[in-house]
């Protein structure tokens, strides 16, 4: 392994913890009443957000699901707007307007955050069909889940944008539940990269626990993408290991598969594969941890001293110039 | 100024918007290649080719949708829904994604889109092509709505809409098209949020909008045959609603019958109402009057469905019946 290719394989593997510490965190505080509403954590897919990020340049647009804390720190959202976006507080990303579910970053081109299922698409079609009317050679990538495969505006999107040749990256995180409702009894056809067929789109599968596969994949749908030969359907096969939300209870799958899911931790298996290639050591990984730790530990800080919105300031930007 | 249709009036406006501006253009369902469902945009691909005049497929909440991304990607799309009916496919991007975006995004995001589509019944095209909706989407903060009533403001919303930061919604009454009127083509944009008195009159104040508009002032001459002198006022904008307009009217008046082609039940006219009693309550000499739509799917037969929509001799006999039971 080359200098240049250990530094890229600790900068994922410290993205991933990064991502998942955070996420703990997060959990942690939500019990505590610090974060309230929705909580949507990304502790399995790490390897996913990691991976996928790698192929993208900061020109770029980015539309997430409202399981995007993974994607935004990949971005390079600082954990501390995001952390105080969960606050609820006016120095959040969102300005304490979206919380969990709703991050934005338009200075990093990351247009949210949508909790509509399958929403976000149409909008990602759109940002690519600007980039192109404007000859910019631009990707939008567009996350969504398994869920959102169900949905008519999957089916209308990936028409649109294969029928106009967009530029547009579709990212289907596939984690096997729409909510609690396993795959099978939900698709007729439950090997999605094949529904990109039906509109002669370019597609791919992967395994989503292997950040390297995702970020080699990714790479090779983008590329494509960016070429201008059309969209990319890819997808990651990956597992939520956690509840869906905050307030689900998992009746709809058993603890065993959960268990033999948790073998495969992207987190466990690339440190694994860096150890046995001798690329890190025990001090390397404390020294991962104790950044990390230290980053979260800031962004909670950052939260707690941020101020609250104003309540004069309620209807401000509702619409532009309103006070 | 020039005679000229509500529906050339509206080309006329996308035709100067797409030869100034680059970041204009238009999609929808036939806008291209057949000429617009309502020929409104008619020649429009011939000038400016099939890129900027666009085809879409019929998926009204995708294309919606991606009018709202080309927005943020710093176009200026209009998009054409064909009629209201067929925005209840879209209602997912318009309530979730165009009328939030902005807030929800502590004010990082602007959607500049514009969006124009028919409504209105009277026609015969039955239940499923007749609705009056706009009074619905009024009630969401975050999209302004304008209801264009004659030739003029046609053309100049199109061009308010576009020079607006946030979405524009352009509800175009489909019984107006044909209708001419006089239009200034070197007029700019007309002011989005502004009512006008159409006609002045001191004995009852006549608040309507779109396709209703020339019902009202229809009504207003037969009245003044019998010495009844009705203002008629054009809302012209629906959200923000021009309710400074209204309360001087009905100050001036006393009475206010307010004429929606909307169901009676929760409609634009409600809200009206609502508005006169909170600021103008002292003012009137009598409770105020609503005509509406029956509460019913819109019938196909000619006469049933005339009697369905609010009519002329409705709005006469709603203001004698206020003039005889609180004159």
């Amino acid at each position: 392994m080359t200098d240049i290719d250990r530094a890229h394989a600790l900068a994922l593997l410290r993205q991933m913890l990064l991502i998942r510490r955070f996420e703990e965190k997060a959990a942690e505080l939500y019990t505590l009443g610090k974060i309230r509403g929705f909580l949507h954590l990304y502790i399995g897919e790490e390897a996913v957000a990691v991976g996928a990020m790698q192929a993208l340049t900061p020109e770029d647009g980015i539309v997430a699901t409202y399981r995007e804390h993974g994607q935004a720190l990949a971005r390079g959202m600082p954990a501390g707007s995001l952390m105080a976006e969960m606050y609820g507080k006016a120095n959040g990303c969102s300005r304490g307007h979206g919380g969990s579910m709703h991050f934005f970053d338009v200075s990093r081109r990351f247009y949210g955050g949508h909790a509509i299922v399958g929403g976000g698409l149409p909008v990602a079609v759109g940002l690519a069909l600007a980039d192109k009317l404007q000859g910019r050679a631009r990707v939008t990538a567009c996350f969504f889940g398994d869920g959102a495969v169900a949905e008519g505006g999957f089916h209308e999107s990936l028409n649109l944008a294969a029928l106009w040749k967009l530029p547009v990256l579709f990212l289907c995180e596939n984690n096997l539940y729409a909510m609690g409702t396993a795959l099978a009894r939900h698709q007729a056809q439950p090997d999605i990269r094949r529904k990109a067929d039906s509109y002669g789109m370019r597609s791919d599968a992967v395994d989503g626990m292997d950040v390297l596969a995702v970020e080699a994949a990714t790479r090779r749908a983008a590329e494509h993408v960016r070429r201008g030969d059309g969209p990319f359907l890819l997808e990651l096969r990956t597992y939520r290991f956690r509840a869906h939300s905050t307030a689900d209870p998992e009746l709809y799958r058993t603890k065993e598969e959960v268990t033999e899911w948790k073998r495969r931790d992207p987190i466990d298996l690339f440190t694994a594969w860096l150890q046995a290639a001798g690329a890190l050591s025990a001090a390397d990984l404390e020294s991962l941890e104790t950044s990390v730790a230290a980053e979260i530990d800031e962004a909670v800080r950052f939260a707690e001293a941020g101020p609250w919105e104003p309540v004069e300031d309620l209807t401000r930007d509702v619409y532009t110039g309103t006070p | 100024m020039s005679k000229m249709s509500y529906r050339d009036a509206i080309r006329s406006a996308l035709r100067e918007a797409l030869r100034e501006d680059p970041r204009v253009f238009l999609m929808g369902e036939d806008v291209g290649g057949y000429g617009g469902a309502f020929k409104v945009s008619y020649g429009l691909i011939e000038e400016f080719g099939p890129e900027r005049v666009r085809d879409t497929p019929l998926c009204e909440n995708t294309f919606l949708g991606a009018g709202i991304g080309a927005a943020l990607g710093g176009m200026r799309p209009i998009v054409e829904i064909m009629t209201v009916n067929f925005s209840l496919l879209a209602l997912d991007q318009i309530v979730n994604n165009a009328a939030t975006l902005r807030h929800m995004s502590g004010g990082q995001l602007s959607v500049p889109l514009v969006v124009r589509m028919t409504t209105g019944g009277g026609r015969q095209l039955a239940a499923q092509h007749s609705h009056s909706l706009e009074g619905w989407f009024a009630h969401i903060p975050g999209i302004k709505i304008v209801v264009p009533a004659l030739a003029a403001d046609a053309r100049g919303f199109v061009l308010a809409a576009l020079r607006d930061p946030d979405p524009v919604f352009i509800f175009e009454h489909a019984t107006l098209y044909p209708v001419e009127g006089e239009v200034d083509e070197q007029a700019g944009p007309a002011e989005i949020g502004r009512a006008l008195v159409r006609r002045a009159g001191d004995a009852v104040s006549l608040v309507t909008y779109g396709g209703t508009l020339g019902k009202a002032l229809q009504a207003a001459d037969e009245l003044a045959v019998d010495g009844i002198q009705a203002e008629v006022i054009d809302l012209r904008s629906l959200r923000p609603l021009d309710t400074e307009t209204i309360l001087a009217s009905v100050a001036k008046t006393h009475r206010a019958v307010i004429v929606d082609e909307g169901w009676r039940t929760c409609s634009f006219a409600a809200e009206v109402s609502a508005r006169i009693m909170e600021g103008g309550f002292y003012s009137l000499d009598s409770p105020v009057a609503r005509v509406c739509s029956a509460e019913v799917p819109m019938p196909y037969a000619k006469h049933m469905e005339e009697a369905a929509l609010p009519q002329v001799p409705a709005i006469v006999a709603a203001v004698k019946e206020m003039l005889v039971a609180h004159g």
